[in-house]
This record gives C-alpha cells, sequence and structure tokens, in this order.
C-alpha cells in the first residue's frame, strides 16, 4: 500500500495534475454554484476536455470539478438560499439565517472549513477501504456482478425520486435501452441501426451526458421562465462579513466533523444512497446529538445545523468513489459519468484496477486530499470575487451551457448527426424533467447497460440458460432478495401506503 | 374525464417498448446462435417487455401525486427559438466553419433571450470564441474543423 500511495502522490503531484485539481476545483465551484447546474453538468462540460489528457489526468480533473461543484453548491445555498445540488439543500436550513444575520462570511467559512474536514477524513477511510474491499470483490463472479448492478439501478431509482420509483425505473429502462443501440459487442451483429451508419457504434456517452443534463437543464430554465441568478441580485455580494471563527464555534465543528464524516462515508458507499440523504441524516442525527439549547438554534443559524451537513456531503463524495474503483459499479449518478468517461479511455475499473493501473487507482485517492486543500485556499478568499458569477445575466449562461455541449459533441465526432441526435434526446429530456422524470437513473442505466449484458451473458451461458444462477450462490440470492424488497417497497409506499 | 400528462408519456414509453419489443424479436442472429442460451438479441427483448411491464404497471395504478405543471406559464416561444438556433448550429458548423457559425449562434442566442447590451453580446461572442479556439487549438492541441479559416490562412 505504501509503495501504491508513492506512485499516486508522484503523479498527483506533478505540475501538470496540480494544475488539473486547481482548474477543476475552481471550474466546479463556478458551475456547481449556478442553481440547477450540479456536478453532473460540470462534469459533463468537461469530458471532451479530459479526452485530450492521460487517464490519470482527466480523472484527476473530473474530481475536482466534483468537489469544486459540492462546494459551489454550497455557497449558493448560503447566501441565496437557492441550492445549486440537492446536496446542499440541508445547507440552507442554517446557512442562510446565518447569512441573513450578516453573517455569510462566517457560514462560507464553516462550510469550508467542514467540507475540508469531511472530505479529508473520508479520503483517509477510503485509502484503507478501497484496497480491501477490491481484495474481497474478486471473489464475486457474473451473477454477483449482474445483480449489484440490478441493485445500483434500483437503489438508485428508489433514492432519487421520491414517490416516482415508476417512474425512475422506466427512466432506467430507457437508458438500457439506449445504450443497447450498435453493434452487439460479441458478435458484431448490428441493432437497432435502421440502416444508419451513423449509429453502428452505437449512441455516445458524452452525448448522452450532455443532452441530458446540461442541455436540458439549460432548456429547462428556458422553457419554465425561471432566472436561476434572479436572487443574487438582491443582495450585495462584495459585503459579506468576517471569515473568522471565534473559539466557541471552533469548539462546536470540532464535535460535529468526525460523527457527520462518519455517517456521510457510509452513506456514500452504498449504491444510490449519495450526498442528499448524507446531509439530511447527518443534519438531524447532528441535532439530536447536541445540547436542548443549541437544538432551539437549529434553523435559526446553528454551526452545528450548518457544518454536519457540509462535512457529510463531502464525505459522501469520497465514499462513493469506493464502489467505483473497487467494484467497478457507480454507487450515484455522478459516478456513473465518471465510469463512462473512464471506459471512454479504455479503463475498466474493477477489483483489478488496483493491480492492473495502480497509477490511476492511487492518483485519484491522493488528488483527492490535494483537492481539498486546494479548495480550502483557493476558494475561502476568493469566494466574494466567485460568488460574482452568481450574478451572471441567464441571457448570457444558458447560450453558453448549450455552446459547451455543442462544442463537446462537435469536438469528438465532427459529425452533424450525434448534433441533431443530442438536441433531440435533449429536447425529450427536458419534456421528461418538466413532468419529473429523474435523470440520473437513465445515465446510470446507459453507462451500465454493457456491463450488465456481458455479465448476463457469461451467467447465462454458464449455467446453460437457467436462470438458476439468480439464487444458486447465497451472495446473489442476498442481492436478488435486497432488490425484490425494494422494489415491492417502493412500490408500496408510492401507490397502496395509506396517508 | 382528463388524462394525465404522465399517464400519456407513459403510455407512449408503453408503445415505444412495443415497438422495440418488435425490432428485438426482428434482429439477426447467426444461425449457430439461434439457440444458444444468450445471443444478440436475447437482453433486448428483456429490455422490451421490462419497458411495458414498468409502464403498464404506471397506466394501469392509480396516480397519488400527480405532477402539477402550469402550462400556460411555459416560454414556448424562446425554447422552440432556442431549438431552431442550435439544429441551424448544427447544419452550419461544418460548412461554414466553428468560428463564424459558433458566433452567429452566440449573437442570436444571446438576442433571443432578451440581451441588449451590446457590447456584451459582441465580446462574449467573435472574441470569446476566438479566445476559446486559441485554447483549444492553440494550447491544449485539440483538433478544430474549420474550411473557413483555413481558406483564410489563419489556422493550418
Amino acid at each position: 500500500m505504501i509503495e501504491g500511495i508513492l506512485i499516486g502522490l508522484t503523479t498527483a503531484l506533478s505540475i501538470k495534475n496540480i494544475i488539473m485539481v486547481m482548474i477543476g476545483c475552481f471550474a466546479g465551484t463556478i458551475i456547481g454554484m449556478l442553481p440547477g447546474l450540479g456536478p453532473m453538468t460540470a462534469i459533463a462540460l468537461m469530458i471532451p476536455i479530459t479526452y485530450g489528457f492521460e487517464p490519470s489526468t482527466g480523472l484527476i480533473l473530473m474530481a475536482g470539478v466534483y468537489y469544486g461543484a459540492v462546494f459551489g453548491g454550497s455557497t449558493s445555498s448560503i447566501l441565496i438560499n437557492a441550492p445549486g445540488i440537492p446536496g446542499t439543500v440541508a445547507t440552507s436550513f442554517d446557512g442562510y439565517p446565518m447569512a441573513q444575520q450578516g453573517k455569510a462570511g462566517k457560514a462560507l467559512a464553516i462550510a469550508a472549513y467542514s467540507s475540508f474536514a469531511g472530505g479529508t477524513i473520508a479520503a483517509i477511510f477510503l485509502l484503507f477501504a478501497a484496497p480491501s474491499l477490491s481484495k474481497v470483490s474478486l471473489a464475486f463472479r457474473s451473477p454477483d456482478y449482474f445483480g449489484l448492478m440490478i441493485l445500483g439501478l434500483t437503489a438508485v431509482s428508489a433514492f432519487s425520486a421520491k414517490g416516482h420509483f415508476l417512474k425512475a425505473m422506466m427512466m432506467v429502462v430507457l437508458g438500457l435501452m439506449l445504450a443497447s443501440v450498435g453493434q452487439d459487442t460479441l458478435s458484431d451483429i448490428p441493432r437497432f441501426v435502421f440502416n444508419n451508419m451513423n449509429l453502428a457504434d452505437g449512441i455516445s456517452f458524452v452525448l448522452v451526458v450532455m443532452a441530458t443534463f446540461a442541455m436540458s437543464e439549460a432548456l429547462s430554465i428556458i422553457f419554465k421562465g425561471s432566472d436561476p441568478t434572479q436572487a443574487a441580485k438582491q443582495i450585495s455580494l462584495s459585503k459579506l462579513g468576517s471569515i473568522r471563527l471565534d473559539k466557541e464555534e471552533t469548539k462546536k465543528m470540532v464535535t460535529t466533523i468526525p460523527r457527520s464524516s462518519i455517517i456521510g462515508f457510509i452513506v456514500g458507499v452504498l449504491p444510490g444512497a449519495g450526498s442528499t440523504i448524507a446531509s439530511f441524516l447527518a443534519y438531524g442525527m447532528e441535532r439530536n446529538f447536541v445540547k436542548d439549547e443549541e437544538k432551539q438554534k437549529f434553523g435559526k443559524g446553528s454551526v452545528n445545523g450548518l457544518a454536519a451537513p457540509e462535512t457529510a456531503n463531502n464525505a459522501a463524495c469520497s465514499g462513493s468513489f469506493v464502489p467505483l474503483l473497487t467494484l467497478g459499479i457507480p454507487g450515484s449518478g455522478t459516478t456513473a459519468v465518471m465510469l463512462g468517461a473512464l471506459l471512454g479511455f479504455g479503463i475498466q475499473p474493477g477489483p483489478r484496477l488496483y493491480q492492473t493501473n495502480p497509477e490511476i487507482f492511487w492518483s485519484v485517492i491522493m488528488s483527492m486530499y490535494i483537492g481539498m486543500v486546494i479548495l480550502l485556499i483557493l476558494n475561502l478568499p476568493l469566494i466574494p470575487y466567485i460568488a460574482r458569477i452568481l450574478a451572471v445575466p441567464r441571457a448570457f449562461l444558458i447560450p453558453l451551457i448549450l455552446f459547451f455541449s455543442v462544442t463537446g459533441i462537435y469536438l469528438m465526432s465532427f459529425n452533424n448527426f450525434d448534433i441533431y441526435l443530442m438536441i433531440g434526446i435533449a429536447v425529450v429530456a427536458t419534456i421528461l424533467r418538466l413532468y419529473e422524470f429523474p435523470m440520473p437513473p437513465l445515465i446510470l442505466a446507459f453507462v451500465l447497460g454493457g456491463l450488465m449484458e456481458e455479465n448476463l451473458r457469461r451467467s447465462l451461458l454458464i449455467s446453460d440458460g437457467s436462470w438458476a444462477f439468480l439464487w444458486d450462490r447465497p451472495l446473489t440470492l442476498c442481492i436478488m432478495v435486497t432488490i425484490v424488497l425494494i422494489v415491492v417497497w417502493q412500490i408500496y409506499n408510492s401507490y397502496f401506503k395509506k396517508r | 374525464m382528463q388524462i394525465s400528462p404522465v399517464k400519456i408519456i407513459s403510455l407512449l414509453f408503453f408503445v415505444f417498448s412495443g415497438f422495440y419489443l418488435y425490432h428485438a424479436y426482428q434482429i439477426r442472429v447467426f444461425a449457430f446462435d439461434e439457440n444458444a442460451p444468450f445471443n444478440a438479441k436475447t437482453f433486448p427483448i428483456l429490455l422490451g417487455y421490462a419497458g411495458i411491464f414498468f409502464s403498464g404497471l404506471y397506466i394501469a395504478l392509480p396516480e397519488k401525486r400527480p405532477a402539477n405543471v402550469n402550462l400556460s406559464v411555459l416560454d414556448y416561444k424562446r425554447t422552440i427559438t432556442l431549438v431552431v438556433l442550435m439544429i441551424i448550429y448544427g447544419v452550419t458548423i461544418l460548412k461554414a466553419g466553428y468560428f463564424l457559425s459558433t458566433s452567429i449562434f452566440l449573437v442570436l442566442s444571446y438576442i433571443t433571450l432578451g440581451e441588449k447590451r451590446w457590447f456584451w453580446v459582441f465580446a462574449l461572442s467573435f472574441p470569446f470564441v476566438a479566445i476559446f479556439m486559441f485554447l483549444l487549438h492553440g494550447l491544449l492541441d485539440i483538433y478544430l474543423r474549420d474550411p473557413l479559416l483555413k481558406y483564410l490562412g489563419i489556422i493550418g
């Protein structure tokens, strides 16, 4: 492990990669700050650029964007009560009241320190958990992987759209259907190509991510007539107050951070749960832990109430890398986008990544520490300036997002057909978003489609066409039972439970 | 009786899944693969049935929390204009070249969204695209196809 850490440090500390982390954190902060545009959009916009780099550099850039976007989301939650991402909704409960009391600088500092501490502690957990889980997961076989992928898709559907489980499952099926377009990987038989040579290689992952996130989010903002930057015009972004914390505030944070880091990391590792659930759980748990006097301050500008969700959402980000790096199965929409990018680089994450590409495995983990330090050093003093991005008019913001999306796909294919296909998918995604059809399950399914088919193929061939492989092994059986329980519970909860 | 838009979308997905399933059965596999436990059409057939199952279930079950969308407040005009502009951008990007088509797309999009500060409209289009192209083409060495700039001798 020491050797791996050194390899990772050498790669992550190269000048090029440090610059990439800085660019990633900075760009992620700016994009994540804009309400409605989350880490998935930020990473999606970066993918075409990363294809010009080595895999480790590309992944380091994307990890930086991820952290930056989560941090940026907290900034808009605190300053204008408009969370940039769902994972920072709980941050606004106490962050925004603090800003209203003239302590915006202090709230931002608490958010920054908590994010730093949560991310760093979780990265240490990741350092030990990932290699151990990699060794365990070598015992997994095709039926287990197939089951785990269905579990991941079911869990993401259950968590991503509360009360809309069937809508999310339709999105999963749609994502898998889109992934099935093109030549079959084993036999090269064309499927759903309709004699169009542009579809022979299948639909590009970048195209689907750009269309369903960056482009459709931009179109949704215009379609609904909303202005994400409106609230920022009503506050002074240059007068945020002091960022210095007193002794009592520091003491409160010191007690909150460790427990919120643990809960954030554990929730982050679970498929589908992610930073949103982690932050809400940590907020609720913290409320139970503090004294009655502090409990009264929750929702009115409590230091503990702000530090807990901020610590947990960053810890969950690190935790979400565990299933990605060790099993090759992303547990969230954002890590699904990263998996798609890795597959684009020709790298298959999984238990053997640790041995076959140690420089990627370890450099990503090491870059997390560097990213956290950079976020703290770069963003905290620059927040009053970065926050002005919130005041950029949507008349400039939306065309620029559309331009980056079209450019991204143009750079990859130099093909008009891909641009038209992207616009078509974006229009459909905009309508689906309007009626609360969640997009993360679609992306996760699209990325996992090929792997799922491959594992099903192997399982069915080994079992000579018998579906008994789903319950033959105790591990597969446990996974399948969990899936059935989630599906039944979700349908019961959505349609039959009396309220 | 008013049918919920989500039910209509589910119905469309049901029909789409049926169409997908029909085409999944039409996938031609090798003769020696026809009776294999798994071939090129096995997974798509399963997906077709899954699509029919979930959309059918949504249509059949009562909606507890229907999506509440006020269609009268939606900005159709600007959205459709932006989509049309993107299609025109897609048509012209290869022929007119990246620089010209992107700059014009940005100018028209800013104007469509009501921007009237002409200095910024100009600054965030032609010079912005030129800088962006320099970053990609000049610094990051990412190839950008632009027949117009090539013809003018600006890029190689």
